[in-house]
């Protein structure tokens, strides 16, 4: 927030005005050690006082995934393109986690942060990067899970298809955090100044899962509706993690091009307007 | 050379103009004023809402007009009372909000502390917390780990460096936080009224490691505090804000001379002082004894009248004597002598009286307390008392003045027995 022009000696000059594109993107990377610290304090005050600790990663995917089995597979007898129920919705729920996860980070940054933005300054970005970056871990400790479940299946001689397209997955990661994240931040400006927007999110984040290929596969829709899921930039990550791990789903450069343009251009207004917001959310929060 | 810049520096509230909170009500406030004409819905009741004054009503100048500089290695005051503008000032120079007219210039490193231990997580140890917070405030960890020694002896807390912060005492905690910004080598450091929390002990360590910072080390220092005392002690230049605008800029002597002319001065209080559901003060007056005229020679009557609601088990009622530069000076109590520690539900009325040449000339000011010892006090500033000693035409006298030493007193104890010539 303040205008770093390094005009006559001096270090900072503060003015009402800082020009659009002024994101200071310098001072953040000044600033690593503290994207470091707040993912230490997420972990660290994740673990403690809780009984199962890290656990609690894993319990809620396998439960959510054994729910998804039961009611989608079992009783809607929604189909999963030939792969093992467990894990397409394993992985379903695993990227799932991970956006809306880092969405929750970005988009509640000024609210759960309003008390130390109102002290200090730094860049405000490090507050969701770093959110970003413990979802990441927190998914690693879901992936192993994942892993475990995969290669039980290839023993038990069942075949998966895994394909060399699977070396873009930290690619569809980044995609998926640069999604949550623009999103996040746009919703966070919005919300400082009006609160009720956040049960309207955190419903719409509901609904948008089923308007994502997460519990089914994108075949199983068809004409305009196959469309309208296509027009979703998320769709192209879920089917290519999936084809990748799983032979199912579908792998399309056209539209992973299309999520990766989506994703650039909504970052780029995302922390403009983050950046006009900050310097005065104080006021209005 | 000068380190910071206030140039026409300005910053404009909107007031009941914020946003109501809600999308819908905003929406609806902008479809009633803008398309029907009407009046805002949700202008809160008792602000101005005048047709006459409507135009400049909804704003409120926090700051206006603002200019100084302050040198490097300069130490300054900045005192004003509450609402005056000074917390704006601060945030506006740490960059928590931005200004809306004017240019601040600053040169090097900045630590802000309007609060202690900003950041600190009541799970975490103590020894991350000092790096959550060092890191909050701009240090690298690196930085961090080469002080760490030096943060933890002077916060005094080796013994609990591994235990959460939510184990520790509220005094812990603000020594800990105290002791990270001490140690952040700021050019400049920004200081609002960290030392109104933590023991006597605390603040002395406190108070000398900023003189340290300014005298030892050349830094520049910005000291926000409603302490006098403490402003005096620790700055050469004193910035008075009055309603948003700066009102006086020098020496620091006559800076608060400046903030104590404006503050209230009256001899009596009548009104409600307290809780009216425990205990309040309803009249309280200083005079002298005889005459109208405080006088050295004469007694001085403080009277009290206050209600005691409900029994209050550890009861204090007493006042408070400052000096005009807001010594502590001396204190009474209604149980000085009679050793009781409570009093029935009721009226009170109690008289005390200061026998003559206690005081010397000089401007005094009385602070009652009505409170639960060590709960919750009643009164507020509101009963404060200020009153002016005289000097009588039968005596010399002192005049007390902090800026004169010789000949001047305090106290005028009448000890002299007897001149005998040998």
């Amino acid at each position: 927030m303040p205008t770093a022009t390094n005009n006559g000696g001096w270090t900072k000059v503060i003015r009402p005005k800082k020009g659009l594109l002024d994101l200071g993107l310098k001072s953040l990377w000044r600033y690593r050690d503290l994207w470091y610290m707040y993912i230490r304090r997420d972990i660290v005050t994740f673990y403690k006082q809780t009984v199962l600790g890290p656990l609690w990663f894993l319990i809620q995917p396998v439960l959510t995934t054994a729910m998804y089995m039961f009611v989608f597979g079992g009783l809607a007898g929604i189909s999963t393109d030939g792969a093992p129920q467990p894990l397409f919705y394993l992985s379903g729920v695993m990227l799932w986690n991970y956006f809306s996860d880092s969405f929750n980070v970005s988009s509640n940054v000024f609210i759960n942060n309003a008390s130390v933005f109102g002290k200090v300054y730094f860049p405000r970005l490090v507050v969701p990067l770093a959110g970003l970056t413990s979802n990441l871990i927190k998914m690693g400790i879901q992936l192993i899970l994942f892993l475990l479940v995969y290669v039980g299946y290839l023993i038990a001689g069942v075949p998966l298809h895994v394909n060399a397209t699977l070396l873009l997955f930290p690619f569809y990661v980044l995609l998926l955090a640069g999604h949550a994240m623009s999103w996040g931040l746009i919703v966070s400006s919005v919300t400082s100044k009006y609160r009720d927007l956040r049960f309207l999110v955190s419903f719409g984040l509901q609904l948008f899962m089923y308007a994502t290929p997460v519990i089914y596969p994108l075949s199983v829709a068809s004409g305009k509706f196959k469309f309208a899921l296509e027009l979703n930039p998320l769709t192209p990550i879920f089917e290519a993690f999936k084809y990748g791990c799983l032979g199912c789903g579908s792998f399309s450069v056209g539209g992973l091009l299309y999520s990766t343009i989506f994703m650039l251009v909504t970052l780029f207004l995302a922390v403009i307007v983050f950046n006009r917001v900050e310097r005065n959310f104080m006021d209005t929060v | 050379m000068n380190a910071i810049e206030f140039d026409q520096v300005g910053k404009l509230y909107r007031l009941g103009q914020v946003g109501t909170g809600t999308l819908s009500h905003d929406l609806n406030r902008w479809w009633q004023t803008r398309i029907l004409g009407r009046e805002d819905p949700y202008l809160r009741v008792g602000e101005t809402n005048d047709r006459a004054r409507k135009g400049n009503s909804d704003f409120v100048w926090a700051l206006r007009d603002i200019s100084f500089n302050v040198a490097e290695g300069e130490v300054v005051g900045i005192i004003g009372k509450n609402g005056a503008g000074k917390s704006t000032l601060l945030k506006l120079l740490s960059c928590v909000t931005a200004p809306t007219t004017g240019e601040i210039r600053t040169r090097g490193r900045i630590a802000s502390l309007l609060e202690v231990g900003t950041g600190f997580h009541q799970e975490m140890t103590g020894r991350e917390n000092i790096f959550m917070n060092g890191t909050i405030m701009g240090m690298t960890r690196a930085e961090i780990s080469s002080k760490l020694d030096a943060i933890v002896e002077f916060a005094g807390v080796e013994r609990y460096l591994d235990t959460p912060v939510k184990r520790y005492s509220s005094g812990m905690t603000v020594r800990l936080g105290f002791a990270v910004a001490a140690f952040l080598e700021p050019e400049i450091l920004v200081v609002d009224e960290v030392l109104a929390v933590g023991d006597a002990e605390f603040q002395k360590k406190a108070i000398g490691k900023m003189q340290d910072v300014s005298r030892g080390e050349g830094r520049t220092v910005l000291f926000v505090s409603h302490n006098m005392a403490a402003v005096r002690r620790l700055c050469q230049r004193g910035i008075v804000l009055e309603n948003g605008q700066l009102s006086f800029d020098g020496v620091v002597h006559d800076a608060i001379s400046r903030y104590l002319e404006n503050t209230r001065v009256q001899t009596c209080f009548e009104g409600i002082d307290g809780s009216i559901d425990y205990a309040y003060l309803r009249k309280a007056l200083v005079r002298p004894k005889y005459g109208s005229v405080i006088l050295n020679s004469s007694p001085i009557v403080i009277e009290l009248d206050f209600c005691l609601i409900q029994k209050i088990p550890s009861l204090v009622v007493g006042f408070n004597i400052f000096s005009q530069y807001i010594y502590p000076l001396a204190r009474a109590d209604y149980n000085d002598e009679n050793h009781l520690s409570s009093l029935a539900p009721g009226s009170y009325h109690l008289v005390f009286e200061i026998p003559p040449y206690t005081f010397s000339g000089g401007s005094y000011s009385i602070r009652f307390d009505i409170a639960a010892k060590g709960i919750r006090r009643y009164s507020s500033e509101r009963s404060w008392l200020t009153f002016t000693v005289s000097i009588g035409n039968d005596c010399f006298g002192n005049t007390f003045s902090e800026n004169i030493p010789l000949k001047s007193s305090i106290i005028q104890g009448k000890w002299l027995k007897s001149i005998d010539v040998l």
